[in-house]
């Protein structure tokens, strides 16, 4: 076990992080070009609106909403499917300190991630602290 | 015009804004607001929502490549996170409530100083290292690699430094940018971390920052996926050029003609919204 624990330093957490960091930028990129793709083909040719405002819809809106939309193959629930995807790549990025700092042993910063992995996982909830 | 020429005009915007952020260092976000708004008529809060998670994508993209060359810290970067996202999620709770020619003229404040802070040079200051009670109890104090080897650095003044980014937080989640300007200005001259330790950690702490009112600019639906996925796209695509430039040609003047567009950009940006025209 002492070598395992040994191997937890700042450096290769950092290389991880790195790693976790990429996959997930990559693969939000994807899944946004692909329902990106989807959405023009099927409404390409209707008129943008993007100069008023009015509030998306609300499958738009919440975390499963949107898995939902992107379930049925909806062009723009695909679509929010890869920004949330994106959102929750620093997210991963907390949680997976929230372990890393444990396994190194360093409590106080377990509880400092954990304060960040909470005002995240709040924000995404709507901003009800 | 139609959704696919639209697109298009949006996406190739975006390209040119991520790769401009990127040699100037200022990022994408803050520069494809003013476009959208501006030239192409989005509504400003829509124009926001599309920027910020293109800000996410870039910070990640580019706090992949810095981790591994040693320079930023992640413990100060964790707990200054605290701060910048509580902030980040008051800012997007606060432009929920004021109006958008307000959000408008900050906007081209910050835009104006943001632009006047990358063009200002630094001297290399040498840190004398005097650890400061706080930040050794908080584990900050560490080493960066130099040309000269290994240098070890002491952050002081960590409070001040905790609020400034409670600032930059809120900045970021009212206005959609990173606030990469006002979190260097935070570790730089407030903690006195060497300025690559500062610029490395401040672009780690961006993507969090972003994720924080990201989450809330979603889940109150300001965020359009017809808008954001070319915004989107187009700013990644465009700051991995620029990158790509970055290390390749002289930039120093091209920095200083983006510079002026930018200033430009945001006295526009004032004007419209003391006008009433946004």
């Amino acid at each position: 076990m002492a070598i395992q624990t040994r191997e937890w330093t700042d450096q290769y957490v950092e290389d991880l992080i790195g790693i976790l960091l990429r996959v997930g930028v990559t693969l939000a990129a994807a899944v946004v070009l692909f329902g990106g793709t989807v959405y023009l083909i099927r409404h390409g040719f209707e008129s943008p609106q993007f100069h008023v405002f009015k509030r998306e819809p609300s499958d738009l809106r919440t975390p499963s909403g949107i898995v939902k939309g992107a379930l049925a193959f909806r062009a723009r629930g695909l679509i929010q499917l890869g920004l949330l995807l994106l959102i929750a790549t620093p997210l991963a990025r907390v949680a997976f300190a929230v372990v890393a700092f444990a396994l190194e042993g360093d409590r106080l910063y377990v509880v400092v991630a954990l304060i960040v992995l909470a005002v995240l996982v709040c924000s995404l909830a709507g901003g009800r602290l | 015009m139609n959704i696919i020429e639209f697109t298009l005009l949006v996406w190739a915007a975006a390209l040119l804004a991520g790769f401009v952020g990127s040699l100037t260092g200022l990022g994408g976000g803050i520069i494809i607001t003013p476009v959208l708004t501006l030239a192409l008529g989005v509504d400003i809060r829509y124009a926001i929502g599309a920027t910020l998670v293109s800000v996410i994508a870039t910070s990640s993209g580019a706090a992949a490549a810095y981790v591994r060359e040693g320079f930023s810290n992640i413990r100060i970067g964790m707990f200054l996170e605290i701060a910048t996202t509580l902030g980040a999620v008051a800012g997007a709770l606060l432009a929920a409530r004021i109006s958008t020619s307000a959000i408008s003229i900050i906007f081209g404040l910050v835009l104006l100083y943001s632009a006047y802070a990358s063009g200002r040079q630094r001297p290399q200051r040498v840190s004398t290292c005097r650890p400061d009670p706080l930040a050794t109890r908080l584990k900050m104090n560490s080493i960066y690699p130099t040309p000269d080897g290994p240098m070890g650095y002491c952050p002081q003044a960590v409070p001040a430094g905790f609020s400034l980014m409670f600032g930059a937080g809120i900045l970021s989640g009212l206005l959609g940018i990173g606030s990469g300007a006002v979190k260097v200005i935070a570790m730089d001259q407030v903690m006195g971390l060497p300025f690559k330790v500062s610029t490395t950690t401040s672009n780690f702490m961006i993507g969090v920052t972003a994720a924080a009112s990201a989450g809330v600019y979603l889940t109150r639906g300001y965020i359009d996926p017809g808008l954001a996925a070319p915004v989107m796209l187009g700013v990644v695509a465009g700051s991995l050029v620029g990158a790509r430039v970055l290390t390749q040609v002289r930039t120093k003047w091209l920095r200083l003609v983006f510079g002026l567009v930018i200033a430009v950009m945001a006295v526009e940006m004032i004007y419209h919204g003391l006008t009433g025209r946004l």
